[in-house]
């Protein structure tokens, strides 16, 4: 376990070692704001919620997460790190688990830099702040699911950019795989199980039925499950592309 | 200790490190010489556990690399190729870094960092990031990494690269003032380098091992070897002279400096027949001087036509 909180804080302190971090935090505070209040209709909808800033976290994470992610191990490999960092006593484990959880951290650091708006609302009104942390909790599930996919795709390239646009296409795919533009695709050519299955895959409908003040099981599952099988798909890119 | 035996790596149909096996003892400084792709680093890496052998084994310190892998790379030191760190820590965050996860903290961490920053005098950078050090500086920086917690093992690939010409001298002293309890094996291709700080060399060119023995040993396959060179203005004279000595079996002159060469018969000395034979011609000769091997010599002959095919280093 030390190994792996060790790299957590080397990755995470690297992060605030460069501009990358507060480039990020002060993008997604500012879209995250713009989104809830000019497209999302903050004032408009009369409501003591934050349902119009929750919705838009999926598109933003769209983005935002695989620019943070794609570094995570492209850099490792084009640097020639990964041979000192991989030749010290660590597993691949603790090396994928600590350099994830750093991420994870860093964009809980932003997600909890919002609470202005939690605020806001509850000087407005008088919202249901279970909701509210219940779509905080979701929120940064999803975005955990995420960076675990940019993870691994990130291991299997050596080139940023490629591991950015992997990640953001991969991701887009599972966003939306409970809607009609993968389902249509997906029941063109396969039988209706498997259009099932990949409807359950979505991470918009988990996300946005935990948005509803519910944390189901289900649900929990389903992120922490997406995150174990990514990560455990990195595992075994790493070990692959070591050699190459 | 470090032994491999049998150990390869293929690559598809190439084969890059093919079947080689050696065995260092502690108190050894083996020194890896091969033309760029030989397979130096590839060995390298798969002792150090970064890649996986495609069949043979390693093991370092007793512990086999691949069932083993902590206990291995606990007892090991490792300098990659190209020395690389994290550029945009400062030179004590990522010593720092090393030592936490080698599980050195507190006063014993702090003891093995003064030590290695000590012995790579890098005192004056501690606070710099690494990112703006020079390339000498930014080895060293990679170096102290690697005997940071006071390795039994260590393996340093290319450790002397890009470092100027004091640099190198400190780095071998360092390398030799640790030989006496380590085991250390180092790649380069700088061949004075192994006279420097090794006690024993292994060639390999083409993923295969072509010699493995002693510098001097090397050296005395070479056909310099107890030869005798000599500069004169009296070329021609020195020559019919140098002709006359029995165990002389082949005289070479140089198309620029005209100094001549002589090369004993096999296992024959020649010196002192050599200075006797040009005394009685009254030859006045310049400077005279016994042979060592050449290294180079012997390298190129070793290497050439064993096909340096290997693609990888």
């Amino acid at each position: 376990m030390k190994p792996t909180l060790t790299i957590f804080k080397r990755e995470l302190r690297s992060y605030f070692a460069t501009p990358v971090a507060y480039v990020f935090i002060v993008i997604f505070l500012l879209l995250a704001g713009a989104f809830s209040f000019y497209l999302g209709g903050f004032y408009e909808r009369g409501q003591a919620d934050l349902q119009p800033f929750f919705t838009f976290h999926p598109w933003l994470y769209l983005f935002l997460v695989p620019a943070v992610s794609m570094r995570l191990w492209a850099e490792e490999r084009k640097s020639g790190t990964i041979e000192l960092l991989l030749t010290l006593p660590v597993t691949l484990w603790q090396a994928v688990l600590g350099k994830f959880f750093a991420a994870w951290a860093f964009i809980a650091i932003a997600l909890v830099l919002t609470f202005p708006i939690w605020l806001t609302v509850n000087y407005l009104g008088s919202p249901d702040n279970g909701v509210i942390f219940a779509s905080y909790v979701g929120s940064l599930l999803m975005a955990g699911a995420f960076l675990a996919v940019g993870s691994c795709l990130s291991a299997a390239t050596r080139n940023q950019v490629i591991a950015f646009i992997l990640t953001v296409a991969i991701c887009f795919v599972l966003l939306l795989a409970g809607y009609p533009l993968v389902l249509g695709a997906i029941g063109a050519i396969a039988p209706q199980g498997v259009v099932d299955a990949v409807a359950g895959l979505s991470f918009l409908t988990h996300f946005e039925a935990i948005g509803k003040g519910v944390i189901d099981l289900r649900d929990l599952v389903y992120f922490v499950l997406t995150i174990v099988v990514w990560l455990y798909a990195s595992t075994v890119v790493i070990d692959m592309k070591k050699a190459a | 200790m470090i032994e491999t035996r049998e150990l390869s790596k293929r690559y598809g149909n190439l084969t890059a490190v093919d079947a080689i096996s050696f065995k260092v003892e502690p108190g050894q400084v083996l020194g890896f010489l091969g033309p760029n792709g030989a397979g130096k680093s590839t060995t390298m890496k798969m002792i150090a556990g970064f890649l996986a052998p495609t069949s043979g084994s390693a093991s370092v310190a007793g512990f086999d690399v691949e069932t083993r892998p902590l206990e291995a790379r606990r007892a090991l030191g490792y300098l990659p190729e190209g020395a690389p760190s994290y550029g945009e820590m400062a030179v004590r965050e990522f010593l720092d870094f090393i030592a936490s996860m080698r599980g050195l903290d507190g006063d014993a961490g702090e003891r093995r960092i003064d030590d290695a920053v000590g012995r790579l005098q890098l005192e004056a950078v501690l606070e710099q990031p690494i990112d703006t050090l020079s390339k000498g500086f930014k080895r060293r920086v990679g170096l102290a990494g690697a005997i940071l917690h006071d390795p039994k093992v260590l393996i340093l690939d290319e450790p002397t690269d890009g470092l100027d010409p004091n640099q190198k001298q400190e780095v071998r002293s360092l390398i030799n003032s640790m030989a006496r309890d380590k085991t250390i094996v180092i790649s380069t291709h700088l061949l004075e380098e192994v006279h420097a700080v090794c006690t024993r060399a292994i060639i390999i060119a083409g993923g295969r091992m072509l010699a493995d023995a002693t510098p001097s040993e090397l050296e005395a396959r070479s056909r310099y070897f107890q030869a005798v060179s000599l500069s004169t203005a009296n070329v021609e004279q020195a020559k019919a002279a140098l002709s006359r000595v029995a165990d002389v079996a082949a005289i070479e002159i140089d198309p620029q400096d005209q100094r001549i060469t002589a090369f004993p018969k096999p296992g024959r000395q020649i010196f002192v027949a050599v200075s006797d034979a040009l005394k009685a011609q009254n030859v006045t000769v310049r400077e005279l001087a016994l042979e060592p091997g050449r290294l180079d010599e012997v390298f190129r002959s070793i290497t050439q036509g064993a096909g340096g095919k290997g693609a990888r280093t």
